[in-house]
């Protein structure tokens, strides 16, 4: 059997003519084939795979489709500008249903099965604290799009970073000098009573209580909950100003039935704009918000002083001055978060690009490059603004935009600077060996 | 001869999985390891569903009792996995008696909807302890935490192949745990009532006391898998005790058979693939679960193996 196959071996055949002008016709054919010109080569011309673990179902799936066209729109222009080193990149996505279970099996998956370089993308706390430990365990890079403060905290581990957005812990305290001097200084607080309400409930009266102000009461609200007229009058009625949190669908009944409890009067209401993220402002129910303050950690409006790079972030995602999409006016984007996809990937590119980074064998290079960074400036790929990442904590500190509902849209009226959400950092990654 | 035939099934079973465990692909070995530990979830859940007919729509509060009642002590007081794990499954046998003595005073469907209602009791339980628990959000457990020291050698739980052989020891000892029970006079008596009742009682048993013991032993074995599953993949978080988490052993028991022994496994193993593969090519691939289920209903009723038995092997148990 051996034989036979050595003596039709490739070293004695005879190749015919025609066989030969085929053969060369197929490599010219595959060498100009689209999309094969620009890679062709080396090896290493290979894409680089990025896992998306995305939020394609469950609570978080209006966030995962945002997060998604983001994602896209910033790939398309990092290969039309040549990929990083000079590779295409890929996107390969896997729904993890915004549950932290599936969520770790995707983060596996996409290591060990689709051979990702890293894994990035995932935005809600529960599935990031669930994911980790895997990453952690397969050493592959977990970049998050979070804003939880799980990163920050030490209490995940090195391979999980969060360059491409600031946390929560850092937004409250950035915000707490502006709400206490603007509009009042006996808070109380209605929050989610899980992950995502937590951060706010930790660290929002120490830095109220930094500016003379105070937390009069922490309402947490059970997620079960389908009605909220229970706990409005657990408000203290010196309140002057309520800091509501609020996130799901739930959002628009809480706050028909808060304009349903204050009627014309009540406290000054400060919000994150999480509770209305893919939401319009505009819909009927949500009218006791007019006046009101919220959070945002990008404009979801268009505003007269965006700069170029801004604008051309929102182009390219495709995003209307109302923050919808433009094929769907009524697609309201979940602008004030999904700007982290953006920037994450331009983090990841300037890492590898750092490190030389070259095939999966680069991973521990690639975390290490990321650590390295400490400023990136406002420009095309940090469209939000400028940032400074701490490489102890893998923890990216920006500034935050104070927005005022008024005729329909939010307008910017104050914007933080980066030294106002700083903290003492509580952790050092970087003594952990990768 | 039916009993050497089931335990040959078994034991052929046992060492197929072991042999998995140099045959398989890396993402798959994990993928075994996971399922293996949902499996004991499951077929604890089968135990009181298949063999005893009794619906809990609560068997989430078992699961997350044991991965609780194992990551708070490693959490909080510094305990060693070994010592956090028979914790975590002593929480689930303390729920599961307290839940017995309660629930079992009702039948039928207000069985099902207080024992939904009291899992809905102990997930609200761990959202408002938070401080502690970390609520829905969860913690991950500290890698050094989970490196177990046995007699000078060191086990460490994040490695694959010692997952999975701790995943594949704890599924052998749930498995023939269930093939023991269902096959002893307790687990006949368990079945007959679930067939009748109010005949069984006449016979002369005690059929509140039987069932007691089957509720206790199914909550023991889920907590042992949430105990499990906290220790070999390092978290632990709300969702666990959700009821979502009460409707997956449901499904997976009647996907692969509830009133058999290898059944609920199938089913865990079935659904998880279900899932993983029909996700990669829509986001609608619950309409798949959905789907299946119909035509389980109709052309299976009593699950795969369950109908395998009634039409093909009479001696599966």
């Amino acid at each position: 059997m051996s034989n036979t196959r050595d003596k039709a071996g490739f070293a004695n055949s005879r190749i015919s003519r025609r066989t030969a002008i085929k053969g060369l016709g197929a490599v010219a054919a595959l060498g100009t084939a689209p999309g094969y010109v620009r890679y062709a080569g080396a090896q290493t011309s290979e894409p680089i795979r990025i896992g998306f673990q995305a939020h394609k179902t469950g609570i978080g799936a209006a966030y995962g489709r945002w997060y998604e066209k983001t994602t896209m729109a910033a790939v398309k222009l990092i290969n039309d500008a040549g990929g990083i080193n000079g590779r295409p990149v890929e996107i390969i996505t896997e729904d993890d249903g915004t549950d932290p279970a599936r969520g770790a099996e995707v983060v596996a998956k996409l290591a060990t099965q689709h051979k990702c370089d890293l894994v990035y993308g995932t935005l809600f706390s529960h599935v990031v604290t669930g994911s980790a430990p895997v990453a952690g365990e397969l050493k592959v890079p977990y970049f998050v799009v979070s804003e939880g403060y799980h990163v920050a905290s030490g209490k995940l581990n090195r391979w999980c970073l969060q360059p491409g957005i600031t946390d929560v812990r850092s937004q409250v305290t950035s915000v707490a000098p502006w709400m206490a001097g603007n509009l009042g200084k006996k808070v109380t607080m209605i929050f989610p009573d899980y992950a995502f309400g937590y951060d706010h409930r930790d660290y929002l009266p120490p830095a109220l209580k930094a500016q003379g102000a105070e937390v009069l009461a922490q309402i947490a609200i059970p997620p079960t909950e389908t009605s909220f007229t229970k706990y409005l009058p657990q408000i203290p009625s010196d309140t002057e100003v309520l800091y509501h949190v609020m996130v799901g669908p739930a959002v628009l009944t809480f706050v028909k039935e808060l304009g349903e409890f204050y009627g014309s009067s009540g406290p000054q209401l400060f919000g994150f704009i999480d509770s209305l993220e893919a939401v319009d402002i505009n819909s009927p129910g949500l009218e006791f918000l007019d006046g009101s303050h919220f959070w945002e950690g990008s404009p979801r409006y268009a505003q007269e002083n965006d700069s170029d790079a801004q604008k051309a972030y929102r182009a390219a995602v495709g995003i209307d001055d109302n923050g919808a999409s433009l094929q769907d006016p009524k697609d309201i984007s979940t602008a004030a978060h999904m700007f982290g996809c953006w920037e994450t990937l331009y983090v990841i590119k300037q890492a590898m690009e750092a490190c030389d980074y070259k095939s999966t064998d680069d991973r521990a290079k690639l975390v290490e490059a990321t650590e390295a960074m400490t400023e990136m400036k406002e420009g095309p790929e940090h469209p939000q603004g400028d940032k400074i990442f701490n490489g102890k904590i893998h923890q990216a500190f920006g500034h935050q935009n104070i927005s005022k509902l008024e005729g329909g849209k939010l307008k910017v009226v104050h914007r933080t600077s980066i030294e106002d959400g700083q903290y003492e950092p509580q952790a050092d990654y970087t003594t952990t060996p990768l | 001869m039916s009993g050497a035939k089931a335990i040959s099934l078994h034991v052929a079973v046992i060492i197929l999985l072991f042999a998995l465990n140099f045959l398989l692909p890396e993402y798959h070995h994990g993928v075994l390891a996971r399922v293996m530990v949902f499996a004991v979830f499951a077929m604890g859940y089968a135990l009181l569903f298949g063999y005893a007919g009794l619906l809990s729509l609560g068997h989430s509060m078992f699961f997350a009792a044991g991965m609780y009642g194992a990551a708070l002590p490693v959490l909080h007081l510094g305990w060693s996995a070994p010592l956090a794990f028979v914790a975590g499954i002593a929480a689930g046998t303390a729920l599961s008696l307290l839940i017995a003595l309660l629930a079992l005073r009702t039948t039928g469907v207000a069985f099902m909807i207080v024992t939904m209602m009291f899992a809905q009791v102990f997930y609200l339980a761990i959202i408002y302890f938070s401080p502690w628990t970390r609520g829905d959000e969860g913690f991950a457990l500290d890698r050094q935490a989970r490196i177990v020291d046995l007699g000078g050698n060191l086990v460490d739980l994040t490695n694959p192949t010692a997952r999975y052989m701790i995943a594949l020891l704890l599924f052998t000892i749930a498995l023939f745990t269930m093939l023991r029970v269902v096959t002893s006079p307790f687990g006949r008596v368990l079945v007959a009532i679930r067939e009748n009742e109010e005949r069984t009682r006449m016979l002369g048993y005690n059929t509140f006391a039987n069932k007691l013991v089957a509720v206790v032993v199914s909550g023991t074995v889920c907590a042992a898998a949430g105990a499990a599953y906290a220790l070999l993949f390092g978290f632990a978080g709300a969702g666990f005790a959700s009821v979502q988490y009460s409707i997956l052993p449901l499904l997976w028991s009647l996907l692969g058979g509830a009133a058999t022994t290898l059944g609920p496994a199938l089913g865990a193993l079935f659904m998880y693939y279900l899932v993983d593969i029909t996700s990669g090519y829509t986001s609608a691939y619950l309409l798949f679960v959905g789907i299946l289920l119909m035509l389980l209903v109709l052309f299976f009723p009593k699950g795969i193996l369950g109908t395998a038995r009634d039409r093909w092997a009479r001696w599966l148990p």
